[in-house]
């Protein structure tokens, strides 16, 4: 009776703990659009250099690492699970992509670091899916294993051998436009659509708010939950992929602690930790939010240890101004 | 008893609440007399929680005012309510899951530490024990995690948790939906000592034989207005219903055809461990067969089995003249049955989600394609459905948590009529819901055995399956102990067999 699937802290969803829907909740999404307006005035008021091509140029491609991985804990937060271990696989899929790239043509190469990301992955997904284990534990001792993985595969920084990579990858534009910043809103239009449009993305969005019921519904709960996982691992790899290759070196420890970062991002979105609620257009303003802050920061030379507590500080504000908007309960 | 000449307990006068531009409740009188049991009926929304609410603090009315023995009171919160000596047990839970019974029922007193920080757990333990004996609740395990208990547990938990505050004024919120006739009997020797002692009971149900049973007074409330307020020996069952939906109890069961088609669905010898053993039905198509026995006795692990959402461990099934072994609920599904469950809220719905999303939830692989969910079809199906079943508000965008209890049942049951199913399980399907809900579920199972649909269904409302079954096999432990064909099964019929005792 009980082999349902633990898909985390909350997996069966607890009725009153809904999202900020209703008026008052679209209420704070305009009061979090009216901050991010705000912050964009306040940065081109007080730094000419903000509006600047290069600075946009870079805040866009910064944003990519944390968007790319949001954007697949956000899939993961949606069944009611989390992710630890995406720092781990970025890292993974970039030093692997830039290692096998001394035996095989760069889109091989890439290709292969992909499918790495996804398996590690589709490991986590299986391990929370099969053994009805937490999320929270599986990705954390994936996290240490991936991480050691990485250091086991090279302890030293990797440069990639084809050259071509940084001009075409991370480097690269189209246009006026990084090529990072397609790739990554590519995937947002995918991830949008899968979510909202496709029937393994809706029972996904279901299972986080009552895995229990879309089990009895007649809908495979586990393989559900497993691809959650993988789309996880592959946005992770590819943002592993890009990072790298911008960076034009592969450090065994790229990627510590991106973890946070992008559950920040899915929480400032209005994602629910547990399942039941979150959407990709509020993790994309989410990762805005903070590549601007972080950016401004930057600007306005805030030393980084400032930067990381104002950032916590943000966070609580955020997930505070969602809970006043639950709704008072009806007759 | 009421004793003619005492001050009123409670005095509600001109109570107002409305909700956005909902009214709730609307210029209510009540007076509650110390020592009376005082029933509250009425359908959904006609006002009952909400004024209880009011009472209980949990929210503020716009117009009134609350007397308790004759001093005018302003109660701002629960907490409030709790010191001036008002206690509620609602329908929601208000239990922590992961602790014990007893770390539960000593929860809001906080009492029995030792010092500032250490808990005296054996003397939390005895002293639970204790209680619960005192008030008659034996048999249940107080070391044992809440989340461990069933629904039934869970609600006597709450019960003794608000009794252990000896209230004034005690509020049961449909205490009874998830209760067996044993327990309930329990409640009611409990009620009794304590208006014995002078307490106040509000008692809120949609059982109108309860309420005859239990209530020295009972008030109608309709559209958040009161009807009036009667003595039971003065009134029946018609009238109350009559008073409450304007409709006579006649309507309630739909009248069928009953004939019979051949078999859908056979099982033979079926068990699983301990649960239930050797048991053998037929379903013909268009016949509703009646699944009758008390709590714990098999009737939920038996349709679990056939649904595959748990493997038999014994015996064989056949659908449609085929063998049907289902590992898996979707295995069920795809081949045409389905199951609404006992307790929609947990493993029914997905409360989170939209009326359109838990609709189409069990036939998400028939609205799309390649995976690619075909948006216009799902919301045309799904207000083809809405609207059949009149679930209200009628907007598929509504979330399901914020609607009646009625209408969420309506929603678990649209989401079945929408998979084409050949064999229906219902378990409980009233359980909790107003009584015009319940026309339009009878309504609905009979249309769909009309059409062909073999249908289970599984009730502890003896009218309910006396009412709606061509059939009706009684179990009892875990084995089918008795067969009723309509004539015969009569209400003693059934009660005999299904609490073991031989007529």
């Amino acid at each position: 009776m009980k082999d349902g699937v633990a898909t985390g802290l909350g997996g069966r969803g607890l009725p009153w703990k809904r999202p900020g829907s209703g008026t008052r909740g679209r209420l704070v999404d305009y009061a979090f659009m009216a901050v991010f307006v705000l912050l964009v005035v306040i940065a081109a008021v007080s730094s000419d250099f903000f509006f600047s091509q290069t600075n946009l140029t870079n805040i866009a491609r910064q944003m990519v690492t944390n968007g790319l991985i949001s954007l697949g804990m956000l899939v993961v937060i949606l069944t009611g699970g989390i992710d630890l271990s995406v720092g781990a696989v970025v890292a993974l899929a970039g030093i692997m992509a830039s290692g096998v790239q001394a035996d095989l043509p760069l889109g091989l190469a890439v290709v292969v670091a992909l499918a790495v990301g996804s398996t590690a992955g589709a490991v986590n997904g299986f391990l929370v899916a099969r053994f009805s284990l937490a999320p929270f534990i599986v990705t954390l001792a994936t996290l240490s294993a991936f991480r050691g993985l990485v250091f086991v595969y090279s302890d030293t920084p990797i440069t990639p051998a084809d050259p071509s990579s940084r001009s075409l990858l991370g480097g690269g534009f189209i246009g006026p436009v990084p090529v990072p910043v397609v790739f990554m809103v590519v995937c947002y239009v995918l991830v949008w659509l899968f979510v909202g449009r496709t029937t393994p993305g809706r029972a996904i969005v279901a299972i986080g708010g009552n895995a229990e019921a879309v089990r009895l519904a007649g809908v495979p709960v586990r393989r559900h939950v497993v691809l959650a996982y993988v789309l996880s691992g592959f946005l992770s790899a590819l943002a592993g992929i890009l990072l790298v290759s911008r960076l034009g070196i592969a450090q065994p420890n790229v990627g510590v602690g991106y973890e946070l970062d992008a559950i920040a991002a899915c929480v400032i979105g209005g994602a629910i930790l547990g399942g039941g609620g979150g959407s990709v257009i509020g993790t994309l303003g989410g990762v805005l939010t903070l590549g601007l802050i972080d950016n401004l920061l930057n600007l306005f030379n805030v030393q980084s240890y400032y930067q990381q507590i104002l950032k916590g500080a943000i966070i609580v504000v955020a997930v505070l101004a969602r809970r006043i908007t639950k709704a008072d309960g009806l007759a | 008893m009421s004793g003619g000449g005492t001050a009123p307990a409670v005095e509600m006068r001109g109570i107002g609440k409305r909700y956005g531009v909902t009214v709730a409740v609307r210029g209510v009188d009540l007076i509650g007399l110390p020592g009376e049991v005082h029933a509250l009926v009425g359908e959904n929304g006609a006002g009952k929680s909400t004024l209880m609410k009011v009472l209980s603090g949990a929210v503020q009315p716009e117009e009134g005012e609350i007397r308790l023995d004759g001093t005018t009171v302003r109660i701002g919160d629960p907490a409030e309510a709790r010191r001036l000596g008002v206690h509620a047990v609602y329908q929601e839970f208000s239990l922590v899951p992961n602790l014990s019974v007893a770390e539960n029922i000593w929860l809001s007193r906080g009492s029995h530490r030792r010092g500032r920080w250490w808990v005296d757990r054996s003397k939390v333990n005895r002293s639970a024990e204790d209680l619960l004996d005192e008030i008659g609740f034996t048999g249940l395990d107080v070391r044992r995690p809440v989340s461990r208990l069933r629904v039934s547990g869970r609600q006597l938990v709450e019960i003794a948790k608000a009794v252990v505050e000896r209230p004034q004024v005690l509020i049961l919120d449909e205490p009874s939906a998830v209760l067996s006739r044993e327990e309930l009997r329990r409640l009611f020797t409990l009620v009794r000592t304590l208006t014995r002692e002078g307490t106040l009971v509000f008692y809120v149900s949609h059982r109108l034989e309860e309420v005859f049973e239990i209530a020295d007074r009972i008030t109608v409330l309709k559209d958040g207005e009161v009807v009036g307020t009667v003595r039971p020996q003065e009134t029946d069952e018609r009238e109350l219903i009559r008073m409450m939906v304007g409709r006579t109890l006649e309507e309630i069961y739909p009248r069928r055809g009953g004939g019979k088609g051949e078999e859908v669905l056979g099982v033979d010898g079926l068990g699983r461990d301990v649960a239930f053993a050797d048991v053998s039905l037929s379903l013909a198509r268009g016949e509703i067969v009646g699944l009758f026995g008390l709590v714990g006795s098999g009737r939920t692990e038996l349709a679990r089995c056939i649904f595959g959402a748990e493997p038999a461990t014994s015996g064989r099934m056949r659908l449609e003249g085929r063998p049907f072994r289902p590992r898996s609920p979707a295995d069920a599904v795809a081949r045409g049955v389905a199951y609404l469950t006992e307790d929609r809220a947990r493993d029914g719905l997905v409360l989170t989600d939209t009326v359109r999303d838990n609709v189409s939830l069990a036939s998400l692989r028939r609205l799309g394609r390649w995976g690619v969910l075909d948006r216009r079809t799902q919301e045309q199906v799904v207000r083809i459905k809405v609207r059949e079943l009149d679930i209200r508000p009628p907007q598929p965008s509504r979330v399901v948590g914020r609607l009646s209890g009625g209408n969420q049942q309506k929603v678990v049951m649209a989401k079945w009529l929408l998979t084409a199913a050949k064999v229906l399980i219902l378990d409980e399907p009233t359980r909790g819901v107003d009584v015009a809900t319940k026309v339009d579920m009878y309504r609905m199972t009979a249309a769909l055995a009309e059409r062909g649909v073999g249908i289970l269904l599984i009730s502890s409302e003896l009218p309910e399956i006396l009412g709606m079954s061509d059939r009706v096999l009684v179990m009892r432990k875990g084995r089918v102990v008795g067969e009723f064909d309509r004539a015969r099964a009569t209400e003693e019929a059934l009660l005999a067999p299904a609490a073991g005792v031989r007529p």
